[in-house]
């Protein structure tokens, strides 16, 4: 039985992937991606310009969806089906790939001057010496909330955790609006817009973060496990039954302005903005004491490659260029505010929610997120584990040192770093 | 000495045989073969070597799999528990009402019941996932309405029920399949042994449990192995309900998810279809143990009755 399943999902695959397939004069490239939500930016402004600039080159977006797209698209690979662009997550899911020969080596291609180490750095081998994805956008964690909520109730924007926690009791003491909308039942809103969004502030960004990878540091230190401390301390100001809130439901309950504070990853603003009625702003993390150094989670998140077995690898290449340019970027960067560009040259947008995430670049220390490079690698996998833990933690399932020593184990179980 | 009279070859009989013989062996055979084949290779360096038994030697030996293993065995041991427990016996009981004489709109009643059989896995766990919703179900509202909004909690959220609530979405999707079987085989009993009985003063109650009830044992062993076999190879309704990681703390956790996990990977982590395979595999041997015990130990001592 489980081996039909499989069957059917290869069979499946296969099918969808070369129904995709169009045979005309022109050269049609593929795009793979799990950004469904981007099929109208992609079909309306992005392709149309380079179509434009391209003559004889047709583009069709093909997305499938996100929690599908890493199994689906190495299945495509396997079988040959896959389009001749893939999206990259960031770092070994890519470079898995590209070990398999799936992706081709674009370290030469023109363009790629474009990008700064640390862009590239999510897409290239360990030693840094081959590229395999034109770095597209990062996005930035912090805190979105409900303008109108704080105007209303007197709250100041905080900056510290004291300030954090005193405007939270006031919400709650209010009671108009839920504190903060944040579920546990997809366990990775947890992870990601908690821990991975407030911990840069404890672990001191990428200091600690390479301290981790190094092996110098391990979870189970104070800077490790004060952001899970935090976390539990979030339980009272969720909503009712966070236990059984979806994301989904957390973005509706804070666009229907029933939640005041929302922990966001600022891929959510294009949403936001089309669905929200009342004005909204943003802060990063708290620090912990005025006047500390803040670090925001900056996280290099898509890319795009060259599928290796692409018979249109001339004209795919013709398009990575384009991606790389100062051109593709503006269009990118205006089309989906919260999807910041990494291109060198700086990107004019228009957005307010937007332009509030981006300036804290210039104010805040940048890092990613710390369970990706390298210790995303093995079995037991750090991030889904922190996915879980995070979510046990908020439910009081476990203890922040609890939680933090499960993780470290598992690390420990198959990582030796390089002494 | 004489030859024997050879009989000519009934090449007829192959002919007949062969479309059957061979869209099973293409989608059946060779791809359980080729499970059980790679359960004992590794990718080491892109390249598969042969490695005997060491994947199951880190399934069982390595506590990172063996605890998430027997976590999975032992929810999936639930799941079915509960389906034995709760879905059979509604099973019998709707099927005994729906077959008695004096029911009206029974065929109403029938195709009610047996409606939710037919729906996607994907459309009830996201149906269920809304009515169970803490924000927007009506779950709360309804049982407010009776006075017990108390009771409610978020279900599929919690460790200690979500298991539970999903077992039992699970039967209500599936309760007409044992409810259509039975009826079929309460239909079946032939009216000169009801009459029989009514003869020896057996009616009623008594009439079901002497009768009529040992008489469709043999359908009852059969649900009893489907439920099995479909039980220890869910994957779906908790895939759609929970996610890939069986949420919360893999409280959900079954098999099939588990095996997902494993062949595909999830998010940052990296599919293993070796190690996927063991687990596959296993769940082949498990599945292969239960219906061998069912058909040596229970179906033998089954009594046919022929009419």
């Amino acid at each position: 039985m489980t081996t039909k399943l499989l069957t059917a999902l290869l069979l499946g695959t296969s099918i969808l992937g070369s129904a995709g397939m169009a045979y005309a004069q022109d050269v049609t490239l593929n795009i793979e991606s799990w950004r469904g939500d981007d099929l109208a930016i992609w079909k309306d402004k992005l392709i149309p310009a380079f179509e434009a600039k391209n003559p004889g080159i047709k583009v069709v977006f093909a997305p499938s969806a996100p929690t599908e797209y890493d199994a689906a698209m190495g299945a495509k690979l396997a079988a040959g089906s896959a389009g001749d662009l893939i999206t990259c997550r960031p770092f070994d899911k890519s470079l898995e790939l590209f070990k398999k020969g799936n992706l081709a080596d674009i370290s030469t291609l023109p363009g790629m001057e474009n990008f700064s180490d640390v862009a590239k750095a999510a897409w290239q081998t360990d030693d840094g010496k081959a590229s395999f994805c034109v770095p597209m956008a990062s996005v930035i964690h912090g805190f979105i909330y409900n303008k109108d909520a704080f105007d209303q109730l007197g709250i100041k924007v905080p900056t510290t955790n004291e300030e954090f926690y005193a405007a939270l009791d006031k919400i709650k003491a209010d009671g108009t609006y839920i504190p903060m909308a944040m579920g546990t039942k997809d366990l990775w809103e947890a992870a990601t817009m908690g821990y991975q969004n407030i911990g840069p502030n404890y672990w001191k960004g990428e200091e600690g973060r390479t301290a981790l990878i190094k092996g110098e540091q391990k979870l189970t230190d104070p800077q490790w496990v004060a952001p899970f401390a935090e976390l539990a301390k979030w339980k009272p100001y969720l909503g009712d039954g966070f236990e059984a809130q979806t994301y989904p439901d957390s973005q509706n309950l804070f666009t229907l302005g029933r939640a005041a504070i929302y922990p966001a990853g600022s891929w959510e603003i294009g949403l936001f903005n089309t669905q929200a009625q009342f004005k909204m702003g943003a802060f990063p993390p708290p620090v912990q004491k005025a006047g500390d150094t803040c670090y925001i989670s900056d996280h290099t998140d898509i890319g795009m490659g060259l599928n290796a077995a692409s018979k249109n690898a001339d004209a795919a290449k013709t398009f990575l260029s384009w991606v790389a340019s100062p051109d593709f970027a503006t269009i990118y960067a205006n089309a989906l505010p919260g999807f910041f560009s990494l291109n060198n040259t700086p990107v004019k947008m228009e957005d307010p929610l937007a332009q509030e995430f981006v300036s804290w670049r210039d104010k805040c220390k940048s890092t990613i997120r710390s369970t990706y490079q390298i210790l995303g690698r093995g079995t037991p996998n750090l991030e889904n584990e922190t996915w879980v833990e995070s979510a046990n933690v908020i439910n009081g399932t476990d203890t922040p040192e609890a939680a933090a020593k499960k993780l470290q184990d598992g690390l420990d179980s198959w990582y030796k770093p390089a002494k | 000495m004489a030859a024997a009279p050879k009989r000519p070859f009934r090449w007829h009989i192959g002919v007949f045989l062969a479309p059957a013989v061979l869209v099973y062996t293409a989608i059946m055979i060779l791809p359980l073969a080729g499970t059980l084949q790679l359960s004992l290779f590794r990718n080491i360096d892109q390249v598969q070597v042969f490695v005997g038994l060491e994947n199951f030697r880190r399934l069982f030996g390595d506590p990172n799999w063996s605890v998430s293993f027997w976590n999975a065995l032992r929810n999936n041991v639930w799941f079915f528990i509960i389906h034995m427990i709760v879905q059979n016996p509604i099973g019998v009981l709707l099927a005994a009402l729906l077959s008695s004489p004096r029911l009206r709109f029974s065929a109403f009643y029938r195709t009610a019941i047996f409606v939710p059989t037919i729906l996607s896995f994907v459309i009830v766990g996201f149906a269920w996932k809304l009515i169970l919703s803490p924000l927007w179900g009506v779950a709360p509202n309804l049982m407010d309405l009776v006075g017990l909004k108390s009771l409610f909690t978020p279900w599929l959220g919690k460790e200690q029920y979500a298991l539970t609530t999903l077992s039992l979405i699970s039967v209500w999707q599936f309760v007409g399949i044992p409810m259509m079987l039975i009826y079929a085989a309460l239909l079946s009993i032939p009216e000169e042994v009801i009459e029989a009985a009514e003869c020896d003063g057996i009616t009623g109650m008594a009439q079901f449990w002497k009768i009529k009830l040992p008489l469709i044992l043999p359908s009852i062993g059969i649900i009893s192995i489907l439920t099995f076999v479909g039980n220890f190879n869910a994957f779906d309704l908790i895939y759609t309900a929970q996610g890939a990681l069986a949420g919360p703390n893999y409280s959900t956790d079954i098999l099939g998810t588990f095996l997902y996990r494993a062949f595909f990977g999830f998010q940052l982590q990296i599919g293993d279809p070796n190690m996927g395979a063991a687990i596959a595999t296993m769940m082949f041997l498990i599945i292969l143990g239960g219906v061998c015990v069912y058909l040596f130990l229970v179906q033998t001592r089954l009594r046919r009755y022929q009419f």
